[in-house]
């Protein structure tokens, strides 16, 4: 198999992969937030099953997760259940959602009860304040540890093979098996390292952007 | 009646009863000093006039009218953002918007309440526009006032305590509240820094600004009030002329508080000059006010 015939089948897998990251970001970052006001909620009841919910999702292994989101429905329910791709997207969002929600979460719980009171003492509605004091102030504060979690989902990404969805890594899996070659499993650390290169640039940048002012 | 009438205003956190009944008046144009030892309800009062925390009972009236009353239960968001704007408050730590530099910091609230207001009262994108013009002007103007013009396009993290607080004056000012409230506004600042604060303070006294200062440096309360007020546990302990409380002082409470405060030389040494300094900034301030009609609170 010659180098260009494995680049263009592992591509292949690389557009599942970065299928699965898109969908996911696209998911769990509105679902995070929404996760996140939950856990912050003034009711009590609120409060504990957002907060027992994120615990479960960030104590169990995702693997776990997406394997039980695609078996699960089938053994209890003797269901359809989901498609594999369907499956894995719908544990990853989850997933993410509780880790951004909690990264959220402290952002918006760092900002100083003044800011807020600044705000309505100078005649600001809620929204206002959310929107023009604190928003920007709780996103600088969130670009480092987000970035981190984005660039740990890349890698994540890749356990989606435990229901035989052939992203990047099981793409490279499979030629090792079939042709009985071993550098594309070394070549396909490249497609990550690009990409997660890249990922590291664009916070940075985000980052430079926002250093303009301290605190 | 006074122009700022506070009527037995009480408020409790849990069991605790932290202000037991506060009634005092103030006419336009005076200086009220709070003081009091640590835990006392000074800070509690004056969020409770800026109506960021609710009290339990009681009514308060600026001008005979009505801008709380405990008795009307909870109001919608809106009028109580329009009868908070009777007072304005200067925090102790400042809490200027840091993504926002010096002017913005100033015009950010004045522009997005002169947008609702006038598109409420009909007016053109136009006219609005040109409002919008006026409020950088009427910021220049404040910003000259507390001697910052040249900081206009700083950061506040680029800015040293005092300079924040100046720009916090400024920004409170830039809304032209009834009355203006000051919550210890340089127990913040290192003691070098405190002068500074206080001569802008000091110079803001004029007939028409009404003011109500939480301190505790009892020289400046002196020089700059027509009124103070010594809170303890919660009650007015005492209430008279700046003369009839420092020189005079009834209660065993507040010959103690004077006493103690004198011993930790909170006093003219921290704050740094002198009674005839300050007849002097409040003269300038007086002439400042008769120069620019916008900076008129
Ligand atoms: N949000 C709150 N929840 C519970 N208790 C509070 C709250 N705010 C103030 N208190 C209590 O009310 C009492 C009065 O506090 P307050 O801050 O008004 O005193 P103060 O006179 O401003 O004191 P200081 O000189 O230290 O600033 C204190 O015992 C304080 O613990
Ligand atoms: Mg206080």
């Amino acid at each position: 198999m010659s180098f260009l015939e494995v680049t263009v089948n592992l591509l292949d897998g690389f557009k599942t992969s970065l299928f699965i990251f898109f969908i996911t970001l696209l998911g769990a970052l509105p679902l995070g937030l929404i996760i996140a006001f939950g856990s912050m909620s003034k009711v009590k009841i609120i409060r504990t099953i957002t907060r027992t919910f994120v615990w479960i999702i960030r104590g169990t292994p995702l693997m776990l997760q997406i394997i039980l989101i695609f078996y699960g429905p089938g053994l209890i329910f003797h269901t359809n259940g989901l498609g594999r791709l369907p499956a894995v997207l719908v544990a990853f969002i989850i997933n993410y959602a509780a880790y951004f929600s909690e990264i959220y979460r402290g952002g918006i719980e760092s900002i100083a009860q003044g800011q807020y009171e600044a705000g309505q003492v100078l005649g600001m509605t809620k929204t206002q304040i959310f929107f023009k004091v604190v928003l920007l102030q709780v996103i600088k504060r969130i670009i480092p540890p987000m970035g981190n979690e984005i660039i740990t989902l890349v890698k994540d990404t890749s356990l989606a093979r435990v229901v035989s969805v052939t992203e990047l890594l099981k793409a490279a899996q499979d030629i090792v098996g079939l042709k009985a070659i071993i550098w594309p499993i070394f070549y396909i650390g490249a497609f990550y390292l690009l990409f997660t290169g890249l990922l590291t640039i664009l916070f940075r940048f985000i980052e430079k952007k926002l250093d303009y002012y301290k605190g | 009646m006074a122009f700022l009438q506070v009527e037995d205003i009480h408020k409790s956190f849990g069991q605790e009863e932290v202000l037991k009944g506060i009634s005092f008046g103030l006419e336009k144009g005076e200086v009220l000093s709070i003081i009091g030892s640590s835990g006392g309800g000074k800070t509690t009062l004056l969020r409770s006039l800026n109506q960021l925390i609710i009290p339990d009972k009681g009514v308060i009236k600026v001008n005979d009218e009505i801008v709380f009353d405990a008795s009307e239960g909870k109001l919608s968001e809106s009028m109580l953002r329009d009868r908070r704007l009777h007072f304005g408050l200067v925090f102790q730590q400042f809490n200027l918007f840091p993504q926002y530099n010096v002017k913005r910091n100033l015009t950010l609230a004045a522009e997005l309440l002169c947008k609702e207001r006038g598109k409420a009262a009909g007016k053109s994108a136009e006219e609005i526009k040109k409002e919008i013009k006026q409020l950088d002007a009427k910021a220049y103007a404040l910003l000259v006032k507390v001697g910052l013009e040249n900081k206009i396009t700083a950061y506040p993290g680029e800015l040293s305590g005092g300079q924040q607080q100046r720009v916090a004056i400024a920004r409170a000012l830039m809304l032209s509240p009834d009355i203006l409230c000051f919550d210890e506004p340089t127990s913040a600042l290192d003691p070098e820094l405190t002068g500074e604060v206080l001569k802008v303070i000091g110079s803001l006294k004029s007939s028409e600004s009404t003011m109500v200062i939480v301190t505790h440096e009892m020289e400046f309360a002196r020089k700059v009030s027509d009124k103070v007020i010594f809170m303890a546990d919660g009650v007015i302990e005492e209430m008279g002329t700046p003369a009839e409380i420092f020189d005079d002082p009834k209660s065993a409470k507040l010959q103690n508080f004077l006493n103690k405060s004198q011993n930790l030389g909170i006093d003219d040494m921290e704050s740094g000059f002198n009674a005839r300094e300050w007849a002097k900034v409040a003269q300038d301030g007086e002439e400042c006010l008769k120069d620019n009609e916008l900076i008129r609170f």
